[in-house]
């Protein structure tokens, strides 16, 4: 038996002798491997040249062009050039800037901006010191770089947009990545220097299609760091062109019309296909501001400006639909089977529910009233009557199925899908029960309801094309990217009634008593049809009323009525359907049916649908819907 | 001639005459290289790395001395303190600590960061060699016996863990079990464990970050993201290939020098010696590191206390890993888990904790004659 503490020193010195071993062991591995990746691996590596070294970099594809119907290209990229300086690669950063100043013009904010940047990034990091050179500053740049350590030289592509504020919105706009992009988008891409994310509109809405693939290139470069060869290339994936239903002269000229607005906005659609031949908000902004981050005082002058420049009204703006809303009505009545043709209600000037008193627009009356009469004139107490009779629940059901209140699945961001109110909606948001007075107040498009400018094209569209449910669309589909269009499906309503509204608009602008008869087309050969709107924004008191307040145009802008127009030419064969909203523009027939009867009559004389077809050789294959496959 | 009084008696000047200074000196060694790798890493500056690297090699070199003078008994008396302060502070930062890179591993004291995982791996040491200062061969072949220490073990490197990080946990289980071992466990019981570990590793993937898992995938096959999570190690392959036997010379490793190496100045700072001064720079680094570890194992075969033996092994031990995790990691070998290389990569906190650490080394042999009883608290 041996002493405790012997054995237990014996035991101790054999383990330290074999963890002693086993530190050699592995430092010997390390040794091998280290031995293995330096002299036999390194050939592998290419780099056993003296003095070359392989320099690795993402190739950026250029960003895919936006295109307008016939190819004409509404966004694309222009070359620009920069000076660049990198901390760590010069001695003195304010001697390097006094030395480019000599060199080219740099203004002291410039000088300012330069030092801030190379403060605040890492030392490796270039920073720009001037983003807009000259060719010949470019030239003169180069000649001098050899005294010029530390100074880079490079060009890149900047996304240009020829039409500035007439596409903003439709276009949306790039800018920098932020931290969230970084976080949700592992894309190397984005970790590139001076790479754009699309923000909005079909910038924002087709990023991935259009931003395309980062390929990689190894170049081996020499001790100054000049590229001697291409190594390897592994080339990315181009961004795609997308192409575009608007087109661009209609656009433009939508824009301008409507630019004498204060805020306004119009929807031109192809009836037959929902393409989207122009979208037009005002005021606009000038989307090439955002490419390298917009100023805050900018954004904020823009975030508080009542008239929403940075919004598309044509489909983020709602709006109480108004007397164009009395189509839904009156279809829902008569495919209740509530009224016909031929019935008539009498309009006294108002009606009468219990206590309350509900006024039509003209203060004496339109008299005996038949549907088409009363769409022409715009008789409230018809369709009061009207939407009594058949309820809420008929109504919205009508309107839901025209597009109102639903997305009209467009393919653009932010699109709003406005309101239109059931009795359950009422109770779970108000807390009230449905009161037959909403029916009546929801009969003229007023009271809870909502809807946005492309909706009321969608739902002028879908009852003059013969009752196809098209929806409305921007991009052409192109192969894989999920979408595809697929013919429109027909709705279960019955044509005469179609007809009915159809004859009811076009009486509204061609009758003799119609609300926008002084609006009719020019040409002999082109006739349109339209109902005007004009929407409350704000109730109008019984004082007011019996003043005749609530018709003057002296009121405070934000109080005003809102003007609206939809309508649709030509009458024989419709091909566009137009809707107009001008916020606060006063009456739907003085401010919005001009800027629709103009537009209409620029859509049939630059004709953008291509040659209109016969009034008998309608092909249905044409009516087309666009839907997310899969 | 002058008689070295007894162990226990000794005084100043004879501590400092039995200090061993090839010790001192190959470390101090190993830290002029930091110096000069960051000055090539700096593009041939004192700033803003080797200045102050410099300064803090300095700082804890005289530290290191310090503390070998300071009789291992008080380390003895206070091993359990010190780690249940360390103990406490890995709870602190869990709760309340500031975030630093996605791990949550300082406190914050105004002047300094405070890391206690690094507090941790030398309080662990210290206790683990006092808990099995007074144990017999007997004593450590009980099982229930095993628990104590194996909780002191396990307890932190679940808090480091949860940080998470990975390199210093992997570390602290390390040290721990090489401890056990030269404590006397029999080998079948590292055999189960060992088992059992490899059990549980299903179990440990679905808990690891993701992160963490990204990286040992990109581990297994890093070309899949060049551009992504694979870049760190495939740009540190292809530096230590250019270096070549003899290496590019001092400043002219073009990988690190024109930033594509990246955290060269830290983790990434012997790729660049191996790219700057190639195969033969870097053996004889390694080298020197291999010298410290085998002179700290010599030390601890000549102490004369168990305590004393266990202290030298251990620290020993953690510097080793240090090193071997470091390496093994710039050279593809396992993931990158973000271990520093003492004294060579810029930071001051594993450089105190390596010196410190080593002046425990260095006192252990300082007193290597001195007798510790089996509960010698009382003594001091």
């Amino acid at each position: 038996m041996q002493n405790p503490e012997a054995e237990r020193t014996r035991v101790f010195s054999r383990r330290l002798a074999l963890l002693g071993g086993a530190q050699v062991l592995l430092f010997g591995v390390l040794g091998a491997r280290l031995h293995h990746l330096q002299v036999r691996e390194a050939p592998a590596f290419a780099l056993r040249a003296d003095n070359n070294r392989i320099s690795q970099r993402l190739l950026t594809p250029a960003r895919g062009r936006i295109l307008d119907r016939n190819g004409i290209a509404l966004a694309d990229n222009e070359p620009f050039y920069r000076v660049r300086i990198v901390r760590e690669r010069v001695s003195d950063v304010e001697a390097i800037l006094d030395a480019l100043a000599e060199l080219i013009p740099i203004t002291p904010q410039q000088r300012l901006d330069a030092l801030e940047r190379a403060r605040s990034h890492r030392a490796f990091v270039p920073v720009v010191v001037r983003n807009d050179l000259t060719w010949e500053e470019v030239a003169t740049l180069a000649v001098r770089s050899p005294e010029l350590p530390g100074v880079m030289l490079d060009s890149g592509l900047v996304r240009r947009y020829a039409f500035g504020p007439e596409f903003a919105h439709v276009l949306g706009y790039v800018g920098p990545p932020n931290e969230r992009d970084l976080q949700n988008d592992p894309d190397p891409l984005l970790r590139v220097p001076d790479q754009r994310i699309g923000r909005s509109g079909i910038e924002g809405r087709y990023d991935a299609l259009l931003r395309g693939k980062a390929g990689l290139l190894q170049m081996e470069v020499n001790v100054v760091g000049r590229e001697i060869r291409e190594l390897q290339r592994r080339p990315g994936v181009a961004g795609r062109d997308v192409e575009l239903t608007i087109h661009k002269e209609l656009q433009r000229y939508a824009h301008r019309r409507i630019a004498s607005e204060l805020s306004a906005s119009a929807v031109i659609l192809d009836v037959e296909t929902g393409e989207v031949l122009a979208m037009a908000s005002v005021p606009g902004f000038e989307p090439g501001a955002f490419t390298n981050g917009v100023s805050h005082r900018q954004w904020n002058e823009w975030r508080d400006d009542p008239r929403a420049p940075l919004v598309n009204k044509a489909l983020s703006g709602i709006y109480p639909p108004g007397s164009t809303f009395k189509m839904i009505t009156g279809l829902a009545a008569m495919e209740a089977g509530i009224v016909d043709a031929r019935s008539t209600y009498f309009c006294p000037g108002h009606l009468t529910l219990g206590t309350a008193r509900f006024h039509c627009w003209r203060p004496g009356g339109h008299g005996s009233m038949a549907m088409v009469q009363a769409l022409a004139q715009s008789c409230d107490v018809y369709f009061y009557e009207a939407g009594r009779r058949v309820g809420i629940d008929a109504i919205t059901a009508m309107a839901n199925r025209f597009g109102l209140g639903v997305s009209t699945g467009i393919d653009l961001p932010s699109e709003r899908t406005g309101l239109m109110p059931t009795r359950a909606w009422k109770e779970a948001s108000i807390g009230e029960r449905w009161q037959p007075g909403d029916s009546v107040v929801a009969s003229i498009g007023q009271g809870y309801l909502t809807s946005t400018p492309l909706q009321l094209a969608v739902m002028t569209a879908r009852m003059c094309n013969g009752g196809y449910a098209v929806s409305p669309w921007l991009a052409r589909p192109v192969p894989g990217d999920g979408r595809e269009l697929i013919p429109a499906p027909k709705m279960d309503i019955a044509e005469h009634h179609l007809k009915l509204m159809k004859d009811g608009m076009y009486e509204a602008v061609n009758g003799s008593r119609g609300t926008a008869r002084s609006q009719r087309l020019l040409s002999e050969h082109d006739k349109m049809g339209g109902k005007t709107g004009t929407s409350q924004v704000r109730r109008i008191t019984r004082a007011e009323r019996a003043a005749g307040l609530h018709r003057r145009q002296d009121r405070p802008w934000r109080d005003r009525h809102h003007a609206l127009f939809v309508g649709y030419a030509p009458y024989e064969r419709p091909r566009y359907a137009v809707s107009v909203v001008v916020e606060h523009g006063g009456s739907g027939s003085a401010a919005a049916a001009p800027i629709a009867r103009d537009l209409l009559q620029k859509a049939l004389d630059l004709d953008p649908s291509g040659p209109r077809l016969s009034a008998e050789g309608a092909s249905p294959k044409r009516l087309t819907a666009m839907v997310d496959a899969g | 001639m002058r008689v070295e009084p007894a162990a226990h008696l000794l005084q100043l000047p004879d501590k400092l005459a039995r200090v061993s200074w090839v010790y001192v000196l190959i470390l101090a060694l190993i830290g002029l290289v930091g110096y000069a790798m960051l000055y090539s890493a700096a593009g041939s500056s004192h700033q803003p790395w080797a200045w102050r690297h410099a300064v803090r090699l300095a700082m804890g070199l005289s530290a290191m001395i310090v503390v070998a003078m300071i009789d291992p008994r008080v380390w003895f008396r206070y091993a359990y303190v010190l780690y249940a302060g360390a103990f406490a502070a890995l709870v602190a930062v869990e709760l309340m600590g500031s975030y630093a890179k996605g791990a949550q591993r300082w406190i914050d004291l105004g002047f300094v960061q405070l890391q206690p995982s690094e507090l941790m791996k030398i309080a662990v040491v210290l206790a683990l060699a006092r808990y099995f200062h007074g144990a017999t061969l007997q004593d450590v072949g009980r099982p229930l016996y095993l628990v104590p220490p194996a909780l002191l073990v396990v307890a932190p490197s679940i808090l480091v863990l949860g940080q998470p990080d990975l390199g210093t946990a992997v570390t602290l289980l390390a040290v721990g079990g090489t401890l056990f071992f030269l404590a006397g466990v029999r080998w079948w019981k590292f055999a189960l464990i060992f088992g059992a570990a490899v059990a549980a590793v299903p179990v440990i993937w679905q808990a690891l970050h993701d992160y963490q898992r990204q990286r040992v995938l990109t581990f297994l096959d890093p070309e899949a993201d060049p551009l992504g999570a694979g870049y760190h190690i495939i740009q540190s392959k292809i530096a230590l290939g250019s270096g070549g036997l003899w290496g590019r010379g001092f400043g002219q490793g073009s990988q690190s020098q024109l930033s594509f190496l990246p955290e060269k100045q830290t983790d990434f700072i012997f790729t660049m010696l191996a790219e700057e001064h190639g195969l033969v720079g870097a053996a004889v680094v390694l080298t020197l590191y291999l010298a410290v570890f085998l002179l700290g194992l010599l030390y601890a075969a000549r102490t004369r206390s168990q305590f004393g033996r266990l202290v030298a092994a251990g620290v020993s031990m953690m510097f080793f890993l240090y090193v071997v995790i470091n390496v093994a990691m710039v050279t593809g070998l396992i993931p990158v888990v973000g271990v520093p290389l003492p004294l060579i990569s810029y930071g001051g906190t594993a450089m105190m904790t390596v010196l410190i650490g080593c002046g425990l080394v260095l006192g252990i042999d300082v007193h290597r004659d001195l007798y510790m009883k089996r509960f010698p608290v009382d003594d001091v």
